[in-house]
């Protein structure tokens, strides 16, 4: 950075810059989500046979997956408690704690398309598979985005006690992927 | 996101002029001009592209299996690709870099009255992006099996499988391509909504922002809106590109019209996404020239948001014989004539604004002007391909073509050039040549015509899109006909001829044109109050306050027929 | 205060848990009673996507602080979701059929035989009640 800038002090909605650029990415999100979403629920309702192919699906990882990723949004809101109180070492503590359970997450993720690659049922094996690897890959991928994201902010800013507010802005959208989990998990894993 | 600086404390060197190299200032610049800079030439060099495609397909069509100059014969795959990217470059590399990247970046905070975007860097990154976008795009024609040849719109399974389309590497390139893209707006799309929400100017109430300001943002938000589907049907396209998965293959369980449904719930917001920042270009050129209030600045504004609603509501008359269900055809059809009141609404307004205004016939003002009249051809035949029944006659025929491109024309090319000529001192801080202006403008506007009047009368003879040679199909390679198309080649030739007039006018400019000053048009908004050029910081005098609306021209408590937005005056009209 | 909101967040969090057992528990519950057709759907639906949305607002709420956020944030992401509502149904209303007047997809739904394809690899089944 060469200098500050004037621009990014402003605020004249209230809502500070960055949280609120976050709220755009989260919306920008949605539409992706939701594009994807409503693409597997229309095919889900034309064809019958995909309930079985749910069952498939191990709900068992699946429920456990929710588990982390409910305690890390647990973990990363309690983050941000702290870093409003500017406690440099429990707000990395919690983010770190956080990033482990998006770890625990991806484990158990990588487990799962293991058993399930190596029981046959591939990305190609049918279009229930294609979206459900598809959809479960995409927020994977947001997750581990948030995760590199998280431990760039633990290391760089809060280490150095700067740029607080970047722990509530990566929490927003880390709240965001659990909420997409939290409705993923009862559309490919539950309801069969 | 990561992008946000402490500081709550403004510093006084912000507008410190640092030594800077070439790299660092031109190259790897988070200033916002010079980001702007970037995306016009970017825009204007894939214009050219673009634009040599149509010659070389358009001297196909008049001359098929001639020899094209420049180019050599024509083949049947390679007009494909040409056409196909054609259109492709002129939307996402020409209308959206130029009209809502390189406007937005050097518009927005100027307008406002701030120093820069609030994220420099996510700026610089998307346009980087953008950079890589159209590098993927121009390798694509150059790996084997040539460029994509699918259409601009992707339909599969022709999309989907080399098999059919023939590209096994242009393809994917292709969607990549257009991805790519698509994340760089995405990115520069929530920095233009996030600095025009959060970092406006004090005093500047939400009625005070100029109206060119609020279509930019608008547009941002619609493209942010509507684009998010088109990803995720990009991921599962490239997927059946790429994997051979079966998302969009009928034989599997799949769906092609899925893939039309994400594409189109996109693809005509899109038309809007470019349409607003034009017209809101239009408007501020209009006020200045006819030295007069904007008419219905409110209107407008809600006339655009009514607009942006509306066009979610629309996008199946795009699939009107895709097999789309009749009954649907009607609700589309009946949202499809709705969406054209507000349009009127703002086109009316504009004229509205003209009326009994002291008119200055400048370049800029001339190109607004020819903006309004191609762009009501261009909508008003458009009421006959919103409805379902004629539609199915008119379908992918040349009536569909010369519709879009007389809207599309005026938005990105007239558009464009409205924006330069009235921009240009402040960009450059030279005046542009009027009198080659003018020529350039006739020379423009009258061979515009003559390409694309034909192809309304080709198209409701029933000549087809995407087509590589219409000697092949003898009910449409009459005498008549072909004459008619080969009037449209000559007049294409013309008009691109006349562009040369433009790049040498805009290049000895830059060194020769007389001085601009601050306000050469003597207009109202704040970008007017910093020197031309704006340095870095932008308004090396401090911040500018606002105390009225953008378009106090002629006020009655003046001399000057002019007010600008930043000057203390004893009372602050409200701008109703 | 601080310890007030920590207290909010934990109880939010135990909220969340149960729900969260609950929403696996409901079809567990119908394969016990065997519940079948339109009883196992009433049993599911709610269980499953009611308390998905149940949870999502409360994450949303209290977790994102959407309740206390400026009213645009709750616009943009209520006018986000609307808008894919509308692409829902604008869509639903074309391609959810499988057969028209003078058309019909070639594809045909695996039968209940045939639809277990991965039938050896039965154990894959046994891992998941």
């Amino acid at each position: 950075m060469a200098h500050q800038i004037i621009a990014t002090s402003r605020s004249a909605t209230g809502i500070p810059t960055g949280r609120l650029a976050v709220w755009w990415v989260v919306a920008s999100e949605i539409f992706i989500f939701g594009g994807l979403i409503a693409a597997y629920l229309l095919n889900r309702f034309l064809h019958g046979s995909w309930a079985q192919e749910a069952a498939v699906t191990n709900t068992f990882i699946g429920g456990i997956n929710t588990f982390w990723l409910l305690t890390s949004s647990w973990f990363v809101v309690i983050a941000h408690h702290y870093s409003e109180q500017r406690d440099a070492k429990k707000t990395r503590q919690f983010l770190w704690l956080t990033i482990l359970l998006g770890g625990f997450f991806m484990g158990f993720k990588f487990v799962e398309y293991y058993k399930e690659i190596s029981h046959g049922m591939t990305l190609f094996t049918n279009n229930f598979w294609s979206f459900y690897y598809t959809a479960t890959g995409l927020h994977g991928f947001h997750v581990l985005c948030g995760m590199v994201i998280m431990a760039i902010i633990a290391e760089g800013d809060i280490k150095n006690e700067r740029n607080w507010h970047r722990v509530e802005n990566i929490g927003i959208y880390w709240h965001f992927v659990d909420i997409v989990w939290i409705f993923l998990f009862p559309l490919l894993y539950i309801a069969k | 996101m990561a992008e946000v600086a402490t500081a709550d404390v403004s510093h006084d060197d912000h507008h410190h002029e640092h030594e800077q190299t070439f790299w660092s200032k031109y190259v790897f610049s988070t200033d916002h001009k010079i980001i702007g800079f970037q995306y016009l030439f970017t825009g204007i060099a894939m214009a050219i592209i673009g634009g040599y495609f149509a010659y070389v397909f358009r001297m196909q069509l008049a001359f098929p299996g001639s020899s094209v100059p420049f180019f050599g014969i024509v083949s049947p795959s390679a007009y494909n690709s040409l056409v196909t990217n054609h259109g492709t470059i002129m939307i996402f590399w020409v209308a959206m870099p130029v009209l809502i990247a390189a406007m937005g970046n050097f518009l927005i905070p100027l307008m406002i009255g701030c120093d820069d975007m609030v994220f420099p860097r996510v700026n610089r990154l998307s346009y980087q992006i953008f950079l890589l976008s159209a590098i993927v795009l121009i390798a694509s024609f150059f790996v084997p099996g040539g460029g994509f040849g699918g259409a601009w719109t992707a339909y599969p399974p022709l999309s989907a499988l080399a098999k059919y389309n023939a590209t096994p590497f242009g393809a994917p390139m292709w969607l990549i391509a257009v991805a790519l893209e698509i994340v760089a707006f995405l990115l520069g799309g929530i920095n233009f909504i996030t600095t025009a929400m959060n970092a406006r100017a004090k005093g500047m109430r939400m009625y005070d922002i100029p109206i060119v300001v609020w279509m930019i943002v608008i547009a941002s938000m619609l493209f942010m809106a509507s684009v998010g589907p088109l990803v995720a049907g990009a991921v599962m396209l490239l997927f059946d590109q790429t994997l051979g998965t079966t998302f969009f293959d009928a034989s599997a369980g799949g769906d092609p019209v899925l893939w039309q449904h994400l594409f189109w719930f996109f693809g005509h917001p899109e038309v809007y996404v470019v349409l607003l920042p034009a017209m809101g270009i239009v408007a501020e050129v209009m006020c200045t020239f006819a030295r007069k209030k904007l008419f219905g600045y409110k209107l407008i504004l809600y006339a655009t948001v009514g607009l942006g609603i509306l066009s979610f509501f629309v996008w199946a008359h795009h699939q009107f014989i895709s097999g789309v269900d009749p009954r649907a055809a009607y609700l589309f059809t009946t949202t499809t004539l709705l969406i054209s009141i507000p349009v009127a609404i703002m086109l009316f307004a504009y004229i509205a604004t003209l009326y009994g205004g002291s008119i200055q016939f400048t370049t800029a003002m001339l190109f607004a002007l020819s903006f309004l009249a191609e762009f009501l051809i261009g909508g008003v035949t458009g009421i006959w391909l919103g409805s379902s029944g004629t539609d199915i006659y008119l379908h992918d025929t040349y009536f569909v073509l010369a519709h879009f491109h007389y809207t599309f024309f005026p938005i990105a090319i007239i558009g464009t050039f409205t924006a330069i000529y009235y921009w240009y001192p402040k960009m450059f801080g030279r005046m542009m040549n009027e009198t080659w202006g003018k020529i350039h403008f006739w020379g423009t506007i009258i061979a515009f015509n003559g390409i694309f009047l034909p192809l309304f009368f080709l198209g409701a003879a029933g000549q087809h899109r995407r087509i590589y040679n219409y000697q092949n199909f003898p009910d449409l390679a009459g005498d008549n006909m072909q004459d008619l198309r080969v009037f449209a080649t000559i007049s294409l030739v013309i008009m691109l001829l006349f562009q040369i007039p433009f790049v040498i006018n805009f290049i000895v400019s830059l060194k020769r044109g007389k001085k601009a000053g601050k306000n050469p048009w003597k207009a109202n908004t704040l970008e007017w109050v910093a020197p031309s050029p704006p340095p870095h910081g932008n308004f090396p005098d401090g911040m500018p306050e606002v105390y009225r609306g953008p378009y106090e021209f002629a006020h009655p408590d003046r001399e000057d027929d002019y007010w600008p937005q930043n000057e203390p005056g004893n009372q602050k009209p409200a701008n109703k | 205060m601080a310890g007030n909101s920590l207290k909010k967040y934990n109880r939010i969090y135990v909220a969340l848990l149960i729900l969260f057992i609950v929403s696996v528990l409901g079809p567990e519950i119908a394969d016990i009673f065997g519940m079948e057709g339109l009883s196992r759907m009433a049993l599911i639906l709610p269980t499953a996507f009611g308390i998905a949305i149940v949870k999502a607002y409360m994450v949303a709420a209290h977790f994102m602080h959407l309740k206390t956020e400026k009213i645009y944030a709750p616009y943009i992401l209520l006018v986000s979701l609307a808008l894919m509502v509308v692409f829902f149904f604008g869509v639903k209303i074309d391609i959810m059929a499988s057969e028209g007047h003078n058309w019909e997809k070639p594809y045909k739904e695996p039968t209940e035989s045939s639809a277990s394809h991965h039938g050896d690899h039965s154990e894959s089944h046994d891992d998941d009640h």
